[in-house]
Order: C-alpha cells, then structure tokens, then sequence
C-alpha cells in the first residue's frame, strides 16, 4: 500500500472510532445509533487491514470477531431483562434523567447492536482480506 | 418465581436459544464449553415449550406485548394451541438433533459455527411460530434464512456452496414477495398486527392491491415450503447439508413455511373467498405428484428422502385446498406426524452412513445381517410415512382422504391415494438395496454409536404411540383446527368489546 494511505490510516483509525462512539450515543433521539456507530469501528478496523495486515487488525481489536458477536448479542438481551421482572414485559427499558440527561437501559441495548455489528461485519471483512497461506 | 414463569412463558422458547447462540458465538474456540451450552438450552427450551403447550391446553390462548407498547402498535407474541404444540415439536426435534450430533458432529463443523448457528435456527423457528405481527414474522423468516445458510455450508465443500447458493437465491425471492406482500397489505389496512388484521380485514373493501397481497403470500411461502413447481431448491440443497443439519432441515423448515400460510389463510384472509381454493388444489395435488415421482429415480438416500418431503408436503396442502374442519385438522395432525417421521428418516439415513460409509443405495447393502435392530427401526418410520396401518401414517393419510371425500374432492383423494402407492415404491427401494440386498463389494461394517440410536428410537416410539393410540392426537388436531380459525378468540386476545364498538361506528 501507499505510504500516504498507511501514514493516514493511522489517523483516520483514531478519527473513525471517536466518531463511531460519537455516533452511538447521538443515536436515541437523532440519526445515529448502535447499528451506524457499529459500522463506523468495523471501517476503522477494515482500514487498518486493507493497510496493514488483517493479523494487526485482529490484534488491534483483540478479541475474536465471533466473540464480540456473541457479547453483543448477549448485552442486547441483558438489557431487555429488567423490564421483564419489573413489569414482565420484555424489552421495556428504565429510563431515568441525570441532570439534563436522559439515560435508560435502552442504552445497554445500543451497545449490544453497536457490538453485534463490530462482530458481524469484521468476521466477514478478515476473511476476505486474508491472504491464504500459500 | 412461579408465577413469573408462567407470566413469562411465551418469551422463554425464543429468549433461551438467543442467549445460547450468544454464549456459544462468546466461547467461540471451546467445544467443550459450547457443547455443554447448547445442550443446556435444548434441554431447557424443551421443557418451557412443554409448560407453554399445558398452560395455552389448561388455560387458554397466551400472549404478550414487548417492551409495554400496546397492540397493534408493539410486537406481541401469541400463541394458540397449534403454535404452541409446533413449538413443541420443534424443541423435541432440536433436542434429539442435539443428542444425535454428540458423536456425529466433527471438530471442523464445530469450528465453522455449528453451535451458535444451531441456536440461531431454532430462535427463528420458534420466533415464526409464536409471533404475533406479520412484519416480526419476516424477520424470523430472514433470521432462519441466515442461519440455515451457514449451516449448509458448515463443511466448505464445493457441493455444499452449490446448494447454499441455489437455496439462498430462490428463498431470497420468497423473502422480497414475502416482504412486498406485507407492504401491500399494511397499505390497504394500516396495521400489521395480525389480530388487528383479522379484525380489519373484513371490514376493508375487496381491492386489487389485496388480492395481489394474498397471492404473493401464497407464492412466497410456497417456496419456503417446497411446491410444486418451485421446489427445485429443496432436493438440489438438502442432501449437502451434514446429516444433522439435513434432518432438522427435513422436520422443520418447510413447516414453518406451511405454518405461516396456514396462519395467514385462516386468521388474516378467507379461504372461502375466490379462487384460492382451486389453486391450492392445483399446487397440492402438482406437488404430491411431482415430489414422489422425483423420488423414483434418485438413488441417494438424501435426495429419495428430500423429494418425499415435497409429496408431504402437497398431503398437508390439501387441508387448506379442502379447507372444512375435518381437513384442517388432517393437516394438523399430517404436520405432527410428518415432522418426527422424516426427522427420523434422516436420521437412519445418517445410522446408514455411518454403519456402511456411504449413502448410495447402490453401494451400500446387508445391513439387515449386520444390524437387524436398525432394519427394524428404519421399517417403523418408512411403513408409517407410506401410509400402513397401524403406523401414523396410516391415520394422517386416512384423515386427509376421508376429509377430501366430504369436501367434494374426490380427485385429490384419488391423487393422494396413488401417491401413497408410490411412497411404498421409494421406501421398499431403500429397504431392498440398502437392507436386504447383499453389498456389491465387500463393506466394512461399524458400528453405529448410542447417541445415534437414542434419537431414532425416541422418535420410533413416538410414531408407534401416534399410531396405536391415534385418539388423543386426532381430538388434539381438531382442537388446534378450531382454534386456528377461530378470529374473535385472536382478536379477544388485544382488544376488548368497546374498541370493536369503536371500529364499528
């Protein structure tokens, strides 16, 4: 790869995931949200395998793809349980307000989709940037 | 605590298979680990499908609104003794699936995801089943859709991409219809709960736009359940897939197709209503002759028992094609009975190839030598799916034709008849080559492990219990049949008295 690609890469990696945690919060009341954030990091990560390699990325992120995957699935369903036991209705979040902020388990659901995402896309972007042993 | 389960029910068949694909893509690299969860979750879904079946028998329907929003403006979840009892079903199958793949599973297909994706299959299967919104049903639909891909190709051979790619473009076209169908009809009526639905529809206006909607619900669930003549994926992917995944394939996912369209042609659309009854007569009665003539002249035990799974499939067409009580009922009890043979077929097909190392017919043979126990076993499931008496067969078929006769369609009783003989042909084809005949060379016989018998013999057992004491099942399906298309019980389950006074002004 070019040197100007790879010299950038570095600061678009930085740029990417700041931008994707950005978004991930902006997500309740505006466009945003864990699925876009999601695929924000997994570009971040995309980049530093198209212009590294795939193995610095994996180490970069350091946990499987399919790991994650797993973890975000399961914060995702965390975050529908206490609603199930306070009101037995599944998927019903708590929200309360810190200051001017309005926080809910609704959160803890982002998180596990922006995870989910992370997880879903890179498992499949590695596999297609690695080169095959010859 | 009690009363929260029971309170809860209705979430536990999908919520526990979620958290299980979760923690077993999480431990992703620990068989160990995986294997462990995932038999935890089939034991347990197991039994909450079990306690959700005794409470919807004692009590009644069940349902539940997600996340507090109110219907018809949140996803409920619904279930009504034909969900409940499909659920059931489907857990049992997981379950003995489970069980078979203890030995029959190797490392490599743990490797590629076998567990998560497994788990994944059953939240979509058992999601179809109980949800209560028909666009939270083509999201079950995809989630299956995408699973059952990556179980397909668990092995990465060039076959098996083969398959998964015919499979995925014809089941990708049903999911677009399937989609469309679901826009044309939320533009007709403005609400996508299928209570509400059921409550609306008769009130709106006959449209162009709603004909359209029926028909491509009709054609898009036709793929997913293998008619004729848009069965072509089935056999072409089926006999690829590991003999695991084949049998949960053959006993579940055609059902969920027939479910939905069971579902929506009786709860949302009437039956009674133009011509959808002929064309369903003309698709059961194409899809009983084609499947079984399919059949004659394959010599893979895979491929004879994919393209039966089609002729089977037009036998519970002809419930909605005949569409009186009586038929609705065959079809159910075709359903249940259909399920735990075919599984189990395909599971012996697996004890075949693991007894003799193939699974061509010609290859292969003397195993009634070797291992008369599994000749006796794979005569149960074989006989009963040809119709013989006293097997379930026999009553599932008896139901379907008497129910015919009565409604006027003597001719699809007449089919249905001729394609029972032609069944026997099929089944008596494996029994003579792979059984009875003496091997063409000389095999290395091994023996088929326990786990393996396990599952074949539960489900042996459970066909001869259907077929000895058919009473209970039958009074069962008819019960299921009235519920199904029992409308005010579904629309009871959301909206009181006063909201349909409303509606009514």
């Amino acid at each position: 790869m070019s040197l100007i690609f790879t010299t950038m890469t570095r600061i678009f990696f930085i740029l990417l995931l700041v931008a994707s945690i950005f978004m991930l919060f902006r997500g309740h009341n505006n466009p945003g949200g864990g699925f876009i954030g999601g695929l924000f990091a997994a570009l971040a990560f995309a980049l530093l395998a198209l212009s590294d390699s795939v193995d610095t990325a994996r180490r970069a992120l350091m946990v499987h793809p399919i790991t994650l995957l797993g973890l975000g699935l399961l914060l995702a369903l965390l975050s529908g349980l206490p609603g199930l036991f306070s009101d037995s209705s599944f998927l019903r979040h708590w929200w309360t307000s810190i200051g001017a902020l309005h926080v809910g388990t609704a959160t803890i659901f982002d998180v596990g989709v922006f995870l989910v995402v992370i997880g879903g896309v890179l498992s499949l972007v590695f596999r297609f940037y690695q080169e095959e042993p010859a | 605590m009690v009363d929260f389960i029971r309170e809860t029910i209705i979430l536990w068949p999908v919520a526990i298979p979620l958290a299980a694909a979760a923690f077993a893509a999480a431990l992703s690299g620990r068989h160990g680990l995986q294997r462990v969860v995932t038999l935890g979750a089939v034991i347990m879904t197991f039994a909450a499908s079990l306690l959700l079946l005794s409470i919807v028998l004692s009590e009644g329907m069940v349902a539940k609104e997600f996340g507090g929003w109110r219907a018809p403006f949140g996803i409920v979840f619904m279930a009504d003794s034909f969900s409940a009892a499909m659920v059931t079903i489907a857990n049992l199958l997981a379950l003995c699936a489970i069980i078979f793949a203890q030995t029959e599973l190797r490392p490599r297909q743990i490797e590629a995801g076998f567990h998560p994706l497994f788990q994944g299959l059953m939240v979509g299967v058992n999601g179809a089943f109980l949800t209560g919104d028909i666009f939270n049903l083509y999201v079950w639909f995809e989630v299956m859709l995408i699973t059952t891909l990556g179980l397909i190709t668990l092995d990465r051979t060039r076959a098996q991409i083969d398959g998964a790619i015919k499979y995925a473009i014809l089941n990708l076209i049903s999911t677009i219809l399937f989609l469309m169908a679901i826009g044309l009809l939320y533009g007709a009526t403005g609400t996508l709960n299928m209570s509400d639905l059921a409550r609306v529809l008769p009130e709106t206006q006959a449209s162009a736009a709603l004909t359209i909607s029926a028909m491509m619900f009709l054609v898009a669930f036709g793929i997913k359940s293998g008619f004729f003549p848009m069965f072509f994926w089935l056999p072409s992917s089926y006999h690829t897939a590991s003999i695991i995944v084949s049998a949960v394939f053959a006993g579940l996912l055609t059902k969920v197709g027939i479910y939905a369209l069971f579902r929506v042609f009786t709860l949302l659309f009437d039956i009674d209503d133009g011509a959808y009854k002929p064309l369903m007569a003309f698709f059961a009665a194409g899809t009983m002759i084609f499947g079984v003539f399919g059949a004659a002249v394959q010599w893979d035990v895979r491929r004879i028992l994919s393209f039966h799974i089609i002729s089977q499939i037009g036998y519970i067409m002809l419930g909605l094609a005949v569409a009186t009580p009586l038929a609705l009922a065959g079809a159910v009890f075709y359903i249940f009975h259909h399920i735990i043979v075919k599984a189990n077929l395909f599971f012996i097909a697996g004890a075949i190839w693991r007894a003799t190392g193939t699974f061509d017919l010609r290859q292969c043979g003397g195993l009634i030598k070797q291992s008369p126990y599994l000749t006796l076993l794979f005569a149960i499931p074989a006989l009963s799916l040809a119709g013989i008496p006293p097997l379930s067969g026999f009553w599932a078929k008896f139901m379907m034709i008497d129910a015919s006769f009565r409604g006027d369609a003597g001719w699809l009783a007449a089919v249905a008849l001729f394609v029972g003989l032609l069944t026997i042909f099929s089944m008596s084809k494996i029994w003579l080559e792979a059984f009875w005949k003496n091997p063409p060379r000389p095999i290395h016989y091994r023996p088929v492990p326990v786990t393996v018998t396990v599952p074949i013999v539960t489900l042996c057992i459970i066909t001869l219990t259907i077929g000895f004491a058919p009473d209970a099942l039958v009074r069962f399906s008819q019960r299921a049949a009235t519920d199904m298309a029992d409308r005010q019980a579904f629309i009871a389950l959301f909206f009181d008295d006063t909201d349909i006074a409303e509606v009514n002004q």
